[in-house]
C-alpha cells in the first residue's frame, strides 16, 4: 500500500488548485450536454427509449471521465515525471516504479471519477435519471477511469515529448469518442466500425452507464466489466514495463 | 563495519563502459568522495548503489541488503540528495518535508516533530510556508539536503552537493556536512571540486571512463602521486626555458602558455628562475588537483 503516499502527493496539490481543476474538467463536458442535449435534442423525439438529453448525458458522463483521466495520466503525469522529476525523487525513498505507476492511474482514475460524478449529479438535478439505480453507474465511472488512466499512462512513459500525446489524443481518444456511443447510438454505425468500437473501453463503459441513467439493468454485465477490468491491468502491466525500461535501464 | 560494499560493478550504455569494474568498500562515520570529470561514471555508481539502476555485473550490500534484490528496504534507512534539485514546485517548504516523509511511511505528528529540527538545519527557520520558487540556490540545495534527511538515515548519498553554488553558499553546506560526519552518518559524495573534496573527505577514489583509478586519504593520494613542489611559469621565452626546467625537475608539463614544473626540491628551479625577469611563476605545494590533473589528463570533458 506504499502507493497511497504517491496518490496522496497529487491529491494534496489538487486540494490546492481545486476550483481551477474541477471548473477545468467540468465546464466543456457541462456545456456540451447542455447545449447539444437541448439544443439538438429539440429536433430528436426520442433515442432508444430516452428524451436526447437523457441518452446524451449517459455518453457525456462516460467521454468526460476518459478525457479527465487521460489528460491527469497523460500532461499532468508527464509534468510529474520529465519536467519536475517528481517521481526520481520518489524513488529515493523505499518506493518502486511499480508503487508510482499504481499511485498515478488510481490517482488519475479518482480524479475522472470526480468527473462523472459531478456530471452524473448534474443529470440527476435536471431529472435526466430515471431511477434511483443510476448510482450504480458511480463505480462504472471509476472502472472507466482506471481503464483509461492505465492506457494514458503507457503513453506517458513512453513519450519523449508533449507532442507524442497529440497522435494519441487525435487518433485514437477523438475517433473513439465518435463511434462508441456518446453522441448517437454506436449500433447504427456500419458492422465493421461497430467491431472496432467494441474492442474499444469507452463504448462498453457508455452499454453499462446508458441503461442505468434509463432506470434499466444492463445486458451483459459481466463482459462489459471485464473488457474494462482487462484495459486497466493490462495497462497497469505494459505501463510497469516501459517505466521499468526507461528508469532503471 | 562496511555501510556499503560493491564488487565488479558494470554498466554499459550504448557499446560505452560507463561503470566498468567498480569496487568500493565504505566505513561507517566515513565521508568518501568520489572525484571525477563530467561523464567519468559518478552519477551511474551512485545510482547503481542505491538500486535505481540495475547493474549488468557486479554485487552491491547497502547497509546489509543485497542491491538491486532487496533496495527498498536498504533506501529505508539512506537519504538522496541529487545532482539537481527536484523538490515539489507545488507545495511549500513545510509541504516538501512532510510529503516526502510520507513516502518512508514516517506518521505525520513524527515528521512534524523533526521539522524545526530541519529547518533549523537548512537555514529555512520561519520560511516553512515559503513556495520553493522564491527560494534562491543556496536555500533550495540546504532544503533538498534536509529532504533528505527526513528518515534520518544512516547514510546519505550526495551527488555534487555544491554544484552551481556561490562561495557563501557553499561553505554553509560544507559546515553542515561536517556536522553530519560529527553525528556519526556516513556521506558519499560525488564532486569535481578538489577543495570541497579535500576539505570534507576522509578518502576519496578518482574515477575516469568508468574505472577508479586511485583510491586514499587526500594526504596519501598527494604524497604517492605527485612531487610535493609545484613551479607554474609563464611569460616571454617560457618555450625556451622549458627545455631547462626538463633537466633541473622530473616532470615537466605544458598547458597552453604555462609551464607546471613538479619537483621534490625547488629550489634549483628558482634560483634558475630568479635570474630571468621575462618570465613570471608562482611556487606552491602540490595539491588534490595536480593528482587529479595527472592522474585524468589536461583535456577538455565535454
Amino acid at each position: 500500500m506504499r502507493w497511497v503516499a504517491v496518490w496522496r502527493r497529487n491529491f494534496l496539490v489538487w486540494r490546492k488548485l481545486v476550483i481551477a481543476s474541477v471548473l477545468s474538467n467540468l465546464a466543456d463536458p457541462l456545456i456540451l450536454l447542455f447545449g447539444l442535449g437541448y439544443g439538438l435534442g429539440a429536433l430528436l423525439p426520442s433515442v432508444e427509449g430516452m428524451s436526447y438529453i437523457a441518452f446524451f448525458a449517459a455518453g457525456t458522463l462516460c467521454s468526460a471521465t476518459m478525457f479527465t483521466a487521460s489528460f491527469e495520466s497523460m500532461f499532468s503525469g508527464f509534468s510529474r515525471m520529465h519536467g519536475q522529476q517528481t517521481w526520481d525523487a520518489i524513488l529515493y525513498a523505499p518506493l518502486t516504479i511499480v508503487d508510482i505507476v499504481a499511485g498515478e492511474i488510481v490517482w488519475a482514475a479518482s480524479k475522472a471519477w470526480l468527473s462523472g460524478a459531478t456530471i452524473l449529479a448534474v443529470a440527476a438535478v435536471f431529472g435526466l435519471a430515471a431511477s434511483p439505480i443510476v448510482v450504480l453507474a458511480l463505480p462504472v465511472a471509476f472502472l472507466v477511469g482506471l481503464a483509461f488512466a492505465a492506457c494514458g499512462l503507457i503513453m506517458t512513459v513512453l513519450a519523449k515529448n508533449w507532442d507524442f500525446f497529440s497522435f494519441y489524443m487525435t487518433l485514437i481518444m477523438t475517433p473513439m469518442t465518435m463511434i462508441s456511443g456518446v453522441f448517437f447510438p454506436a449500433e447504427q454505425l456500419p458492422r465493421p466500425v461497430l467491431a472496432v468500437a467494441q474492442v474499444l473501453p469507452l463504448y462498453h463503459g457508455i452499454e453499462l452507464v446508458r441503461p442505468l441513467v434509463a432506470g434499466r439493468w444492463p445486458s451483459q454485465i459481466a463482459l462489459h466489466v471485464a473488457v474494462l477490468l482487462a484495459y486497466a491491468a493490462a495497462g497497469y502491466a505494459i505501463a510497469i514495463m516501459y517505466a521499468r525500461r526507461r528508469f532503471t535501464a | 563495519m562496511s555501510v556499503l560494499r560493491a564488487h565488479g560493478l558494470r554498466k554499459r550504455y550504448d557499446e560505452l563502459d560507463v561503470v566498468d569494474g567498480v569496487d568500493l568498500d565504505i566505513a561507517a562515520g566515513e565521508c568518501f568522495g568520489l572525484l571525477g570529470p563530467n561523464g567519468a561514471g559518478k552519477t551511474t555508481t551512485l545510482r547503481l548503489c542505491l538500486g535505481l539502476t540495475y547493474p549488468d555485473a557486479g554485487q552491491i550490500e547497502l547497509l546489509g541488503e543485497p542491491v538491486p534484490a532487496r533496495a527498498r528496504e536498504a533506501r529505508q534507512r539512506v537519504g538522496v540528495v541529487p545532482q539537481f534539485d527536484n523538490l515539489d514546485p507545488d507545495f511549500t517548504v513545510a509541504e516538501n518535508l512532510l510529503v516526502f516523509g510520507r513516502y518512508f511511511g514516517i506518521a505525520r505528528a513524527e515528521v512534524a516533530g523533526r521539522l524545526s529540527g530541519l529547518l533549523e538545519f537548512a537555514g529555512l527557520t520561519g520560511r516553512e510556508d515559503a513556495r520553493i520558487n522564491t527560494l534562491s540556490g543556496g536555500m533550495k540545495r540546504r532544503l533538498t539536503l534536509a529532504r533528505a534527511l527526513i528518515n534520518d538515515p544512516q547514510l546519505v548519498f550526495m551527488d555534487e552537493p555544491t554544484t552551481g553554488l556561490d562561495p557563501q553558499a557553499r561553505h554553509l553546506i560544507w559546515e553542515r556536512l561536517r556536522r553530519l560526519t560529527q553525528e556519526g552518518k556516513t556521506l558519499i559524495l560525488t564532486t569535481h571540486f578538489m577543495e570541497e573534496a579535500e576539505r570534507l573527505c576522509h578518502r576519496l577514489a578518482i574515477m575516469d571512463r568508468g574505472r577508479l583509478i586511485a583510491v586514499g586519504s587526500p594526504r596519501t593520494l598527494i604524497a604517492e602521486h605527485i612531487e610535493p613542489q609545484v613551479v607554474e611559469v609563464h611569460g616571454k621565452g617560457f618555450e625556451q626555458w622549458m627545455e631547462r626546467a626538463r633537466r633541473l625537475a622530473p616532470r615537466v608539463e605544458r598547458a597552453g602558455d604555462t609551464v607546471f614544473v613538479y619537483a621534490a626540491n625547488a629550489a634549483p628551479l628558482l634560483a634558475d628562475l630568479s635570474e630571468r625577469p621575462e618570465l613570471s611563476y608562482l611556487h606552491r605545494p602540490a595539491s588534490l588537483e595536480d593528482v587529479f590533473l595527472k592522474l585524468t589528463g589536461r583535456d577538455l570533458r565535454d
